[in-house]
């Protein structure tokens, strides 16, 4: 049996599933139901300073897009920072702490970008008991038009600075949540780990308008006919994410930097992805607002299932395995040549390879042969480009089938060369040089 | 449980069942999807090239956009692009035997076992087009061209509406008292509720220069020639009139009936608790309109209900679909059984049906042949279900092979000026959807020939 058991920047949790800061963390009630289900921990929902609490809209805080089935793939939102006063947040934390030991509960803190501010809050925090804090410098809705959340994680040199002042004045573990809206995520990374934080999460919502109603030609959500961009997330965001981490992960400089996953995870998959590309745990939101907080079974087990038939026995032995698979554009081998091939028993004759490939790729795919409705790969005329494989309805009717060394390349007439060659050997690239003798 | 009505008495009786009974019985067989269920439905449809649904409709409907357009919330256009192809498309979309036409097609069969359920979506969308009272089309500039059309069934209904949009004046002349054809007298009450067919037939007349005139039967009141003569162009939509006859013993017996007929009364009768049925009732035949006639027997009350059919399970007309409705409905069906002789009993109003002399068939030497193995199925009444045949008079010399009207690709007919569609002609198929293709392909092909006529023929090169 796997052991899914979490150690993150010291923080223990019995797996790697976390709730995130966001609505289903904003108070006792639903952290404890979250726990019963089997939730790993908490980030609660964001603090704010002490003083008259946060304003929300009285109207739609959500919008969302839908796939087949109205299956939700992207929610976006413009609600705030918890709008429960602080000491209510405090007491509770205590409390739910105390109730769940073996639970990691972390708060989310946002508050002006004074080292006042942040010096005032920490102690409070502290006092609760919680295991660790995490810094909100993500939320790219509202508190950032008052200078918090995404408008300090689009500065790096304004992370550093708030990390540098967290650090000075709590003994606790500081996650520092980044925003994706940014041009380069390792920036905002490098600027954390230099200010000493303990870990980072990411991402926070993408800036967005989820849609517009085309009969007020207000944005959705629409609050009395205006709307305001929000934050975006669910499964539509998890390739951002993915990205995103690996980006960190394999960065020289934050190489090593403890990374909380965070970004659409959906399902165990999801998760062991992240994993993969160097999270040491996930949190999850889209997905328990979606169906509720019984979905981390499946994910639990899912893992845990995985992690077993493939043997690996613990969540180090999946965590960073597949950074060092990522890599630049330039270092891929361009000697490697694949062919996609149609399983004819497994097709269902749709034809959306064929009309995919002859409409907008490499027309290598027959739509009828000898008169017969059939759909079968030229190989003389397929690049490989997947593009079939991903229209395709039925899962591994299409596969990509690698060419062996030695074996004719029927497009190009020349045969696989087995040695490995990018591009920058390639004798078309202007900057290629010949290595040094 | 209380029973209500007349029940099993002996004999054929009216108001054997409930009110409530007769209501639910007859109420839509397949209730419209509500908007929900059409979305989800819809998602399924995988948009496939070259779509073998669409190949398989006799009336070529883009299905793959039409389902694509309700997914994406515009019912209305869907409609147009069912009408474009299927002025008919709201009655095809409850009577198309799709799970043997676009549905058997669907790749989803190949996926899951499971077709997009098209027929379901189509009614979905014409539905709303029809309530709403939406016209997609409008006639063009009238070109004084006339076009006599016989037969207000689906073929001349497809046909006028298209000639009616090339701006011709068409003067449908219809024999029975209502326009629609089997549409309106042949189908199954619960297929088409609400007096669908006749709405149907306003519907696709308000486009405008279509004038329908009942009570006009070819050969009783007018023939082909006075046609020829008053018109720019004829065509015959003409259904099939004529039943087959067993030609046994006892088939004059009270009791024994067209099913024809009876599906016919049911379908314009607004009080089905006055229909008479039989307490047992057998069904000759393995067609639509031998399941139509038992499952319908079924739901006014009969008590046992038969179908009997001298051949295979296989060779039934009747889609293995309807052969599992009328299952469902309480229906027995019996193959390999020829019917022999009608048995009669004296009643205080003449002789009777009593029951079915049977003999069992087998295949020898690939000839239906009978065993010479009899038995005897008791029953109040008979329905022949066995077969129509065309016939008409007034025809003249048009020609004709194995009783139908020859035409060529177009529905050109032997005479000149003369077109022809649906189950009149010899590749009828006894489906709604392809008289409306025939009618509406022999209406382009009139209107080519009405407007290569009006050329000049100096145009002509």
């Amino acid at each position: 049996m796997a052991d899914i058991r979490n150690n993150f920047v010291g923080i223990k949790s019995p797996n790697p599933f976390w709730l995130a800061s966001a609505p289903p963390t904003d108070k006792a009630y639903n952290v404890e139901r979250a726990f019963k289900a089997g939730w790993g921990g908490v980030v609660w929902k964001t603090l704010g300073e002490e003083g008259p609490p946060v304003v929300n809209v009285n109207g739609p805080r959500y919008g969302a897009i839908w796939g087949a089935d109205r299956r939700l793939l992207g929610l976006n939102n413009i609600e705030l920072i918890t709008d429960r006063d602080l000491y209510t947040n405090l007491r509770e934390m205590k409390e739910v702490k105390k109730n769940w030991p073996d639970r990691a509960v972390i708060a989310s803190i946002m508050v002006p970008c004074e080292e006042q501010a942040w010096k005032a809050i920490l102690p409070l925090v502290e006092e609760t008991e919680v295991d660790g804090i995490e810094l909100n410098f993500g939320c790219p809705h509202g508190m950032s038009e008052r200078g918090m959340g995404s408008a300090v994680g689009q500065v790096p040199e304004y992370i550093e600075m708030v990390v540098r002042w967290c650090k000075q004045y709590t003994r606790m573990p500081v996650i520092t949540k980044l925003t994706p809206n940014i041009t380069d995520i390792r920036k905002p990374a490098r600027a954390a780990k230099a200010g000493g934080t303990d870990a980072v999460s990411l991402i926070n919502t993408i800036n967005s308008i989820v849609s517009v109603d085309l009969d007020s030609f207000s944005p959705n959500p629409s609050v009395g006919g205006k709307g305001s961009h929000g934050g975006y997330c669910g499964p539509a965001v998890k390739p951002i994410a993915l990205n995103m981490v690996a980006e960190i992960a394999r960065d020289r400089e934050t190489y090593g930097l403890p990374i909380s996953g965070i970004g659409g995870i959906t399902t165990w998959r999801d998760a062991a992805e992240f994993l993969a590309l160097g999270a040491g745990n996930v949190q999850v939101c889209t997905a328990a607002m979606t169906y509720g907080f019984k979905i981390v079974q499946e994910m639990i087990t899912g893992l845990s299932d995985w992690m077993d038939e493939k043997g690996h026995r613990t969540l180090d032995d999946v965590i960073c395995r597949a950074v060092p698979n990522v890599t630049d554009w330039q270092y891929l081998n361009l000697n490697y040549i694949a062919k996609a091939h149609i399983d004819q028993d497994a097709c269902i004759k749709c034809g959306r390879c064929h009309i995919a490939c002859e409409d907008t790729s490499h027309q290598a795919i027959t739509s009828m042969v000898d008169g017969v409705r059939h759909f079968e790969v030229m190989e003389e005329e397929c690049v490989g480009c997947n593009l079939c494989v991903n229209v395709c309805p039925v899962e591994n009717c299409i596969t990509m089938e690698a060419l062996p060394a030695g074996e004719l390349d029927r497009r190009t007439g020349k045969v696989v060369d087995p040695t490995y060659a990018n591009w920058t050997q390639h004798p078309n690239n202007p900057m290629a040089r010949q290595a040094a003798e | 449980m209380e029973r209500l009505g007349n029940g099993p008495k002996a004999g054929i009786e009216a108001g054997r069942l409930t009110a409530a009974d007769y209501q639910a019985n007859f109420a839509d067989l397949h209730p419209r999807l509500d908007r929900h269920e059409a979305l989800v439905e819809s998602d399924r449809c995988y948009f496939c090239y070259d779509a073998p649904c669409m190949t398989a409709c006799p009336t070529s409907i883009d299905i793959p956009l039409f389902i694509r357009q309700i997914s994406t919330g515009n019912p209305l256009g869907s409609a147009k692009t069912i009408f474009d192809q299927n002025i008919l498309g709201g009655m095809c979309a409850r009577v198309c035997p799709t799970e043997t036409l676009c549905e058997q097609a669907c790749v989803r069969n190949t996926a899951e076992d499971k077709p997009v359920e098209i027929g379901k979506l189509q009614r979905y969308a014409t539905d709303i087009a029809m309530e709403q009272g939406r016209q997609f089309y409008s006639r063009k500039a009238p070109t004084g061209k006339t076009v006599a059309v016989v037969g207000a069934g689906p073929a001349g209904l497809a046909a006028a509406h298209r000639l009616a949009m090339h701006g011709h004046s068409v003067t449908i002349l219809e024999a029975r008292e209502k326009a629609g054809g089997l549409n309106e007298y042949g189908i199954a009450t619960y297929k088409a509720v609400d007096d669908f067919a006749a709405r149907e037939v306003d519907y696709v007349t308000a486009i405008g220069g279509i004038e329908i005139v009942n009570g006009q039967a070819l050969g009783r009141d007018f023939s082909l020639s006075d046609l020829t003569a008053k018109y720019d162009a004829v065509f015959l939509g003409m259904g099939l009139a004529g039943v087959n006859g067993l030609g046994i013993e006892g088939e004059s017996l009270t009791g024994v009936e067209d099913a024809v007929d009876f599906i016919a009364a049911l379908r314009q009768a607004k009080d089905k608790s006055v229909l008479p049925i039989g307490r047992r009732v057998v069904v000759l035949g393995g067609g639509m309109t031998a399941i139509d006639a038992a499952i319908q027997s079924k739901l006014l009350g009969a008590e046992e209900v038969t179908i009997c059919y001298r051949r295979g399970k296989d060779n039934m007309n009747a889609s293995p679909y309807e052969q599992d409705l009328a299952t469902a409905n309480g229906v027995i069906i019996r193959h390999w059984l020829a019917p022999k002789s009608i048995i009669g009993k004296d009643g205080p109003n003449g002789a009777h049906v009593a029951g079915i002399e049977v003999e069992y068939t087998a295949i020898r030497d690939g000839k239906l042949i009978g065993t010479g193995e009899t038995g005897v199925i008791a029953a109040d009444q008979i329905f022949k279900a066995i077969g129509q045949t065309f016939s008409a008079s007034g025809l003249g010399a048009l020609q004709f092979e194995k009783g139908k009207i020859v035409v060529d690709g177009e529905g050109r007919t032997s005479i000149e000026g003369v077109w022809a569609g649906g189950d009149c002609i010899g590749s009828g198929e006894d489906l709604t959807v392809s008289a409306v293709a025939q009618g509406r392909d022999a209406a382009e092909s009139i209107a080519r020939a009405l407007a290569a006529a009006a050329q000049p023929a100096t145009a002509v090169a």
